[in-house]
């Protein structure tokens, strides 16, 4: 498997085989487009499944029990106040938790002695939590206030690295577009919205912004000096250095979703409801939809960015015409032909003089004997 | 493009890494014997088990918390629980800007409902005059004042407890019968008297509210023991008091509050303008009172310039202890006092300001969230997460086996040191900083095995792109590293940023987690550069991978590379001419134009498809050349 892995990745690199997902930007931009759109549509239809955290009231957990069975939760529940059905789960093999409506401190005690009857275990093992409506929302609110900062911060130093407000542009919307995904999700499957949920959305951000800068990294090395040529065009050499970083991006992913997969199977299966797997859900859609938009959306929309600028079009209409020049084909609609550009692209040379040459070493003269 | 190999010492690298290591772990055992580290890192909250109470301030509309006013507050509910005898409480300070400012009161066990009560307990400030000042153990009130209170601004007088003693003997002799007993009983010491007067106190200042009730309470009340000191401010306003001050070195007996915390207007601390309008080197505090307070400060004035001392020293007590007990000098009648004193320093002075500031508009808080974690639930939680971590962390190693081959035992020799700094790391911070390892911190270790693991993908990558260009291993690595160094850089610098803005400000958990992630990044940096690249460089001298053994993971026919590379003065090195390996050592020979040509053609051989677009790969134009 890793031979023919091997072997594709080098026909990526070498341009014998490509891809030519810049070329096709379009069919990427509609199908984001529809995804993100899906994506509001069901956050505006459905809404978001509020955790206990947001909507405010009391959470019992009761350990060791024999039984996970609900209807003793229930009982115990409306046997001292009755008003919404309480939401019960089970956490791991034998823990029980439920969540209710606001109670008072008399009615949190009266439900802790009955919960504890109930399952037939000692009261210490029920745990209870009072949780008020506004702190789900004080959390979320810094959380958009972190998410906006952070935005305009990674906009200045991408716009400082790369030289390039486009690539800026560009990550940003790719970051965007992962994190209404991600919400989408939530919102379609109807995922418990909590706390833990808001952290894993928030890494969504270093890891998504990371992909990105890995493979805007390569587009800047391969596209450096790009008018100076007239081979290729900015959209081919970008287009070969997605094509040329797709193992780093599957690798990478791989490697990033492995350990994610394990808390989210661990978490679902042997732990119940909890941070890790409220953690690893978001974590597992947001990397998922930040690999998909380094490569798909990020690169494109900065191709199609740059392509507005003077220079940049200038130049891909000279690539153009040169190429009719010399009796290649050139496609109707003045797209270039696809698969042109191989393994390293061209930079013109340097004399770099006398730098070049092997430096003379300095060596110490021995002291000169004193007489 | 030549590498600059200067200044390359891998192993010297390697030695200065694992020497840090070694230094790293011999600080935290050696902290385990002469201090209180440990060799495990702490846990939060979430994964011990205990109490967790989040309290909100309640607020008038349009009125603002000060950070002064908050971190007071938390002096405050410290020295409460301190004294109340629970250890390591964590107690801080989240949030600000709109959502307001919140306390996290973190209770480690299970905590009894008094000290839960004693939490959220809102500190009230009352001035109340003085009726003695004496030593702070409870063993009798004959006993003579061992000093003057150090904080005491103006109190230049020694105060004289004998007056205490000789306004009602007999009471001191039945009461210093049971000291012990009532220093040793459990239940908190009575503060304040249970009988009224037999003859009616003119001003709070008489000595008649000394009931024989009082006289006990002084009697059994030891200042020296923390847990009475807790204060909690649940005095009646109406009554005497004893009450100590925080530091425990003296103990006051107290007439009945005379003024409010909210009759002050404002507390604030500044340097003495003398009478002629100079400002003095002497640090003093300035007190405001509001019309109701100004009245009631002049009558009580009044009455203390004249009298002697102690009873010429009024009391500030706020949350049941003493903070100061100035005397007064002369009549205020403006409202407009000012505390100054031989021994207050300007730190001195800003804290005094503060507390009285806080006393002037305590805050009363609402209970956001209190919530119980068992303990065995999160060592469950704890322990499925390690188990997750594992797991991911074996997935990861089959991974980059079946991707890598060889060098993918970099990656896990890598994993493991990075694994071994960040638990080192965190151990030392939870000895130094406090610092507690939460549910979400460990989630964010384990999300940065991923990220991790990706610097050495890029890097490897690298390596491989410039095996396929058809570099030799060791020009491969070095410029290979040099182009996947900036990568690396820029986006863990990325990462890092992320982690720096979600812990300042997000709250709660996300810190938590926010902390771990930044530490991991800068962690994953440290191996990349100390670790992975010197061992890379180090293998350039093991003939399994500079051959490009099949399983080395950096096979140059396996990568697709021609093996056909310019030598530099018009001599190609192939390994199907030369019968040596890509590389080549020492055999060096010199092609015939016609060799080097065939040698050329066939290394263009499997790129001709590209021709027609007039780019060749840099190996056949090496030889073009």
């Amino acid at each position: 498997m890793a031979g023919g892995f091997a072997q594709w990745g080098n026909d990526l690199y070498s341009g014998k085989r490509s891809y030519n997902i810049v070329g096709r930007r379009n069919r990427w931009f509609i199908l984001s487009g529809t995804l993100v759109a899906l994506a509001v549509t069901f956050l505006l239809v459905r809404g978001l499944n509020a955790g206990i955290e947001f909507r405010g009231g009391s959470q019992f957990l009761v350990s060791n029990v024999k039984s996970t069975s609900q209807q003793i939760a229930t009982d115990a529940v409306f046997g001292v106040e009755r008003a919404d059905v309480p939401l019960v789960s089970a956490v791991g093999n034998n823990s029980v938790r439920i969540q209710t409506g606001d109670l008072t401190a008399d009615q949190l005690t009266a439900v802790r002695t009955a919960l504890a009857s109930g399952y037939g275990v000692d009261v210490s093992d029920v745990t209870s939590t009072f949780i008020g409506p506004s702190w789900g929302q004080d959390v979320s609110q810094k959380a958009v206030r972190g998410l906006i900062v952070f935005m305009v911060l990674v906009a200045l130093v991408m716009t400082l690295y790369f030289r390039d407000w486009r690539m800026a542009v560009s990550g940003l919307v790719a970051l965007v577009h992962d994190l209404i995904l991600t919400v989408g999700v939530y919102a379609a499957v109807g995922f418990e919205v909590t706390p833990a949920g808001v952290i894993g959305l928030l890494t969504i951000l270093g890891y998504s912004i990371y992909d990105t800068v890995v493979v805007f990294d390569k587009v800047r090395e391969n596209t450096a000096g790009v008018t100076e040529q007239k081979r290729h065009t900015y959209a081919e050499l970008a287009n070969l250095a997605l094509n040329q970083t797709l193992v780093r991006s599957i690798n990478t992913s791989v490697v990033a979703l492995l350990p994610v997969s394990a808390i989210l199977f661990i978490g679902a299966f042997l732990l119940g409801a909890g941070t890790l797997r409220d953690i690893a859900l978001a974590l597992f859609v947001g990397m998922i939809a930040g690999t998909f938009s380094s490569i798909f959306l990020a690169t494109p929309l900065q191709v199609a960015l740059r392509g507005r600028e003077a220079s940049v079009a200038a130049h891909t209409t000279a690539v153009l015409q040169r190429r009719v020049a010399d009796g290649l084909p050139v496609k109707a609609s003045g797209v270039p032909v696809p698969v042109m550009v191989s393994a390293a692209p061209l930079h013109a040379g340097e004399h770099r003089g006398t730098a070049a040459q092997p430096k003379r070493k300095k060596r110490r003269s021995p002291p000169s004997p004193k007489r | 493009m030549v590498p600059n190999t200067r200044g390359a010492r891998p192993v010297r690298t390697l030695v200065v890494l694992a020497l840090a290591i070694a230094i790293l772990f011999a600080t935290i055992i050696a902290g385990t014997h002469w201090s209180k580290a440990t060799l495990v890192p702490k846990l939060a909250l979430d994964l011990e088990g205990g109490t967790q109470v989040i309290l909100a301030p309640v607020l008038d509309a349009g009125a603002q918390v000060s950070d002064t006013t908050i971190s007071e507050a938390i002096r405050i509910i410290r020295q409460r629980v301190d004294s109340s005898g629970v250890s390591e409480a964590q107690i801080t300070s989240q949030g600000g800007g709109q959502g307001g400012t919140s306390i996290v009161v973190g209770i480690p066990g299970k905590p009894d409902q008094t000290t839960l009560d004693l939490v959220r307990k809102s500190a009230l400030m009352r001035f109340r005059a003085v009726l003695a000042v004496m030593a702070p153990d409870a063993t009798s009130t004959s006993a003579t004042p061992s000093a003057t209170p150090s904080g005491t601004a103006s109190a230049t007088a020694t105060p004289s407890p004998t007056t205490t003693a000789t306004a009602s003997p007999t009471a001191t002799a039945t009461a210093t019968a049971s000291p012990s007993a009532t220093a040793t009983s459990t239940a908190p010491p009575r503060t304040q008297p249970t009988d009224t007067p037999t003859t009616k106190p003119t001003s709070a200042s008489d000595p008649a509210w000394e009931t024989p009730s009082l006289l006990a309470a002084v009697d059994s009340l030891d200042c020296t023991k923390p847990e009475n000191r807790k204060g909690g401010g649940a005095d009646n306003p109406d009554l005497p008091l004893v009450a100590c001050d925080p530091e425990g070195t003296v103990k006051y007996v107290l007439g009945p509050a005379e003024i409010e915390g909210k009759d002050l207007t404002n507390a604030t601390s500044g340097l003495k303008t003398g009478p002629n309008g100079v400002v003095t080197a002497e640090w003093v505090v300035d007190l405001q009172f509001n019309g109701d307070g100004a009245n009631k400060f002049s009558t009580i004035t009044a009455r203390m310039a004249k009298a002697a001392s102690p009873y010429n020293q009024f009391a500030m007590v706020l949350d049941g202890l003493v903070i100061e007990a100035p005397s007064v000098n002369e009549l205020i009648p403006n409202g407009q006092a000012q505390i100054s004193g031989g021994n207050m320093t300007r730190a001195k002075a800003a804290t005094l300001a503060n507390q009285l500031s806080f006393g002037a508009l305590p805050l009363t808080f609402k209970v956001l969230s209190e919530e119980q974690v068992s303990a065995t639930l999160g060592a469950e939680q704890l322990q499925r997460g390690l188990l997750a971590g594992l797991i991911g962390l074996i997935l990861v190693v089959i991974y980059s086996m079946l991707q890598y081959r060889t060098l993918g035992l970099v990656t896990i020799a890598s994993l493991a040191i990075a694994g071994t700094i960040t638990y080192g790391l965190i151990t030392l911070l939870s000895w130094t900083q406090g610092y507690r390892l939460s549910l979400p911190g460990v989630a964010g270790i384990i999300v940065s095995i991923g990220i991790t693991a990706d610097s050495f993908i890029v890097f490897f990558e690298r390596v491989r792109d410039e095996l396929r260009e058809g570099r030799t291993l060791y020009a491969a690595i070095e410029q290979g590293w040099e182009r996947a160094r900036r990568t690396i850089l820029a986006a863990d610098g990325v990462n890092f940023l992320a982690a720096v803005v979600l812990y300042f400000l997000a709250v709660g958990g996300v810190r938590g987690f926010a902390y771990t992630l930044g530490l991991t990044t800068l962690v994953d940096l440290l191996v990349v550069f100390t670790f992975t690249h010197p061992v890379l460089r180090l293998l350039t001298r093991v003939p399994f991978f500079t051959e490009g053994h099949k399983f080395s993971g950096l096979d140059p026919s396996l990568l697709g590379s021609s093996g056909v590379r310019y030598r530099g003065r018009g001599q190609v090195s192939t390994p199907a001419l030369a019968g040596v390996a890509p590389q080549g050592s020492g055999e060096v020979e010199r092609l015939t134009i016609a060799e080097r040509r065939a040698a050329a053609a066939r290394a263009q051989a499997p790129t001709e498809r590209n021709q027609s677009a007039g780019a060749g790969s840099e190996s056949s134009m090496g030889s073009d050349s």
